[in-house]
């Protein structure tokens, strides 16, 4: 019994640790050339870092028709845009001052960031 | 490729130089042909080097350039043709046809989820059925650990083919080290198929009582799921329906005269400056003015009036309102995404997406809650493992599954947005455009409503009444004179003063010394003589006798005209009295506004006796009177002192900064001429109904709004424990995993069917919100 205990304990730590307190690594904006692709549930890359102070593009492309996935919101940059399935939408981010800034959708299941630096 | 007909017209030279001070215009341009992500600098070169383009950016992606600048579009598509491409601009057309695409994607994804839930529940539903009434879902001979074999094999099938979405979607969100409604599903299911197969291929391992099965509840949680999902689109499609109107509103095609021709071609091709004809019964296809001919013209699908509205050369026309009577001809001013229509399209999209700050509660909930439940789970079996009684592992794997099949991420946060979608739709429906969720929710909780007089309770546009002659002139004489020396001022006044004199035909002369008090008055010399033309307050300055006069003044006021004083020569010659009648349906929509609770309150620049005189006629018991341009945002701070929430209504150009300094800035116009995005909330019409039918709304929809958030709070406060088993020790029940399937399934269905409620909501006099 001990041990289901300590299993059962163990995996809890596991989910916290998995999903709260792990911070994945960024993926670099490119030339343009970086395409987020919104599949299964998730945004591909979920984290990507642009330059401060530059307006930067995002390309995302919505491949899963569930209209969980539809809306892309940007809370803190009042950006709020329907996504088209399978067809790129580009969408304009202002110059920011670094910082982390959420990306999500209306449900904020899907869940990315940009990281500005 | 159906490229325009390129030829230059005579208004386009005004377009090619313009003021520095104003921002350059922009137009996107749609360009056709480009293959390679090298056109993009020779498209981008061709566009700059056409006189007037300051700027010329093209996204490759979506296949549009966005040029700044002052030329027109014919150039800048004739550019784009000289280098070897294809160019139009963008409009509503092709907003309508990617509507089209989603609905049939919608329709598409509608038909595959309700063959993976046949498929999930033809399999679950006979095993269901079996384990309740036939036999019993256990291992005991090896004839039926082979016959469980099979089934398990099935409904692995099942999970592949029905389920696969929630299964790679939640492999996908773990690796990203995030968490969903996949997640919990597949989890649940998951865990109750892998502990069938272990009992039916190592039942040494599971001690003899806990030896059960649970296909039956992995395959019908899948159907069930599947069948939620499916009914939760179709209502999603509906709660869209008031945006998808306006975006209907948008026609096809334009007929445009071209080298003296009339020809019929797509809305896209229509230019800035093109001459175009609208028939009786047709749309205005793009916004304009008019040329040639008289009509009326129905706006009521932008501004909610119902009245048709008279049109005559020089009037502007706005896309998407039906021509009801004559011909006309006239000039298109503003094209594609520029029109009134195509951003009302846009901001009531993005107010549609924004979110009120009552959903933010909802939404650091759900960022933490997949792995809280998760934990749950987890300890709830724990919990059965240690205490429980046996088969304490089957009691264990049956609580743990059902905790993280009830749990609804999604109702939680569908909850806000669903409501937000109906709420800022129905209110667009009505001429009323919300610009955020913020407002929305602001404007709900309103205690104070101050209301602008001119324009605003009354039509504003003045006019004199009579001419209340002191002296030996003659009324035409001072009427001349009036109106000479407010030549100058736009103020309402002054225009009634000029309509007068212009309709009596008389000589305008020039005025010199020119001076205006504000809140007082103005003076000038006219034909030699020293004029003074104002109130009370600018004849006791200047020491002009007129207390014999008091009597006259004050009728004038108490019969809410507004009487000013003209002295010539430091002698007071004349009382004018111009009266702004009180818009018909002012005082039907402030007892609206009464009703439903604010304390309404009136701000003018007029003298106190009208003021009253006014405001008794509104039915307005509070006011201010004589206050200053300036003045007006103060008085919304001292309401907010008094501790009120104040909205205010105003006509969004002189009042802004009152509109501002409001808890919720109200403009209201008349027509679709009406600045749109210069205050929280744009009235479209010129009515107070809409500002009462916009209180209307933003109660009802937060009405709703709480609603969703208690029932999908509830259900997951009052679920999660009841899955895991609290009511075992006292009542001995259990739930069973399907039971949980299907209560999550329509969890989140409930949440849409609910916001839909608003649709039912009922704009316009006197009627109020049912849900």
């Amino acid at each position: 019994m001990l041990l289901v205990n300590m299993t059962g304990i163990a995996l809890i730590a596991l989910i916290i640790w998995w999903f709260w307190l792990y911070q994945p690594k960024e993926v670099e904006i490119g030339n343009d050339d970086l395409v987020v692709i919104v599949e299964n549930g998730s945004y591909q890359p979920p984290r990507i870092r642009i330059p401060a102070d530059q307006s930067a593009k995002l390309q995302f492309i919505r491949k899963d028709p569930s209209p969980c996935a539809e809306t892309l919101v940007l809370p803190d940059l009042e950006i709020s845009e329907s996504l088209p399935l399978n067809k790129i939408k580009t969408i304009e981010i202002p110059p920011l001052a670094a910082g982390e800034y959420d990306f999500h959708c209306q449900m904020k299941m899907y869940r990315g960031s940009l990281k500005v630096e | 490729m159906n490229r325009p007909h390129i030829h230059t017209h005579s208004g386009q030279a005004q377009h090619c130089h313009e003021g520095n001070d104003t921002p350059a215009p922009s137009q996107t341009l749609r360009i056709e042909g480009a293959s390679c992500a090298s056109c993009v600098a020779k498209i981008e070169h061709a566009l700059k080097s056409v006189p007037g383009v300051q700027s010329a950016e093209m996204n490759f992606a979506d296949r549009t350039v966005t040029v700044t600048g002052g030329a027109s579009g014919a150039l800048l598509i004739h550019a784009v043709e000289e280098a070897g491409y294809g160019a139009r601009t963008l409009s509503g057309a092709s907003e309508e046809d990617s509507l089209e695409e989603r609905e049939q994607a919608d329709r598409a994804y509608y038909r595959r989820l309700m063959l993976n839930m046949g498929i999930a529940l033809a399999v679950g539903a006979p095993l269901m059925v079996y384990g309740l009434f036939i036999g019993e879902m256990t291992v005991t001979t090896s004839a039926e650990r082979v016959a469980w074999l099979v089934v398990g094999v099935v409904t692995f099938g099942v999970m592949v083919f029905s389920g696969k979405h929630f299964y790679t979607g939640a492999w996908q969100s773990l690796m990203n080290h995030s968490a969903n409604m996949d997640t919990l599903i597949a989890l649940g299911t998951g865990t109750a198929w892998f502990y069938s197969m272990v009992v039916v291929l190592l039942p040494s391992l599971v001690p003899d009582m806990a030896r059960h099965i649970y296909f039956e509840a992995t395959a019908m949680i899948i159907g069930l799921i599947n069948l939620g999902l499916a009914l939760e689109l179709r209502a999603r499609g509906k709660t869209s329906a008031a945006i998808k109107r306006l975006i209907g509103l948008q026609p096809r095609t334009a007929r445009i005269l071209r080298d003296g021709e009339e020809v019929d071609i797509a809305i896209g091709d229509v230019l800035m400056d093109d001459i175009v004809r609208v028939r009786p019964g047709e749309k205005v296809p793009v916004d304009g003015e008019v040329l040639e001919g008289h009509t009326a013209i129905d706006e009521s699908m932008l501004t909610g009036e119902p009245m048709p509205v008279e049109k005559a050369p020089g009037d502007a026309l706005s896309a998407g309102t039906i021509n009801k009577t004559g011909s006309v001809l006239f000039r298109a001013t503003r094209v594609g995404s520029e029109t009134a229509l195509a951003r009302i399209i846009a901001m009531v999209k993005r107010a549609q997406n924004s979110k009120p700050p009552i959903g933010r509660l909802a939404d650091t909930i759900s960022a933490y809650f997949v792995p809280t439940v998760m934990i749950i789970a987890v300890l709830s079996a724990l919990a059965w493992l240690n205490f429980g009684p046996e088969p304490a592992l089957a009691f264990a794997i049956v609580s743990a599954t059902t905790v993280l099949i009830i749990a609804c991420p999604c109702a939680l946060g569908l909850a806000t947005p669903m409501s937000v979608m109906v709420g800022v739709g129905k209110a667009a429906e009505a001429g009323v455009l919300i610009r955020n969720g913020e407002a929305l929710q602001t404007a709900s909780k309103l205690t104070a409503m101050i209301l602008d007089k001119t324009g605003t309770i009354t039509l504003g546009s003045p006019k004199v009444t009579e001419v209340v002659l002191l002296s030996d002139q003659s009324e035409d004489e001072v009427i001349r004179l009036a109106a000479s020396l407010e030549s100058g001022s736009e103020h309402p006044l002054a225009l009634a003063i000029q309509e007068t004199a212009k309709e009596r035909g008389l000589q305008i002369d020039k005025v010199g010394g020119f001076k205006a008090t504000t809140g007082q008055g103005i003076e000038g010399n006219v034909l030699g003589r020293h004029l003074l033309l104002g109130n009370e307050k600018l004849m006791k300055e200047r020491n002009i006798g007129f207390q014999q006069h008091l009597e006259s003044v004050g009728k004038l006021a108490r019969e809410a005209k507004t009487p000013m004083l003209l002295a010539i020569d430091g002698e007071l010659s004349a009382i004018i009295a111009v009266a702004d009648p009180i818009k018909e349906d002012s005082l039907a929509a402030i007892h609206r506004l009464q009703g439903d609770g604010l304390r309404v309150v009136m701000l003018t620049g007029d003298n106190r006796a009208t003021a009253q005189a006014v405001a008794d006629r509104a039915g307005i018991s509070e006011f201010y009177a004589e206050v200053l341009p300036e003045d007006k945002a103060e008085k919304v701070a001292e309401l907010q002192m008094q501790g009120e929430l104040v909205g205010m209504t105003g006509d969004g150009i002189n009042d802004a900064p009152a509109l501002a300094m409001a808890n919720v800035g109200f403009a209201i116009g008349t027509g679709t001429d009406v600045a749109i995005e210069s205050a929280d909330v744009t009235l479209m019409r010129g009515s107070l109904h809409g500002l009462a039918d916009a209180i209307a709304v933003s109660r009802a929809t937060l009405r709703n709004i709480k609603q969703n958030l208690f029932g999908a709070f509830i259900y997951n406060v009052a679920g999660i424990p009841i899955a895991a088993g609290v009511l075992y020790p006292v009542f001995g029940v259990l739930l069973s995993p399907i039971i949980a399937g299907a209560a999550m399934a329509f969890s989140s269905l409930t949440v849409v069917s609910n916001a839909n409620r608003l649709r039912l909501f009922k704009a316009q006099e006197n009627s109020r919100g049912q849900a």
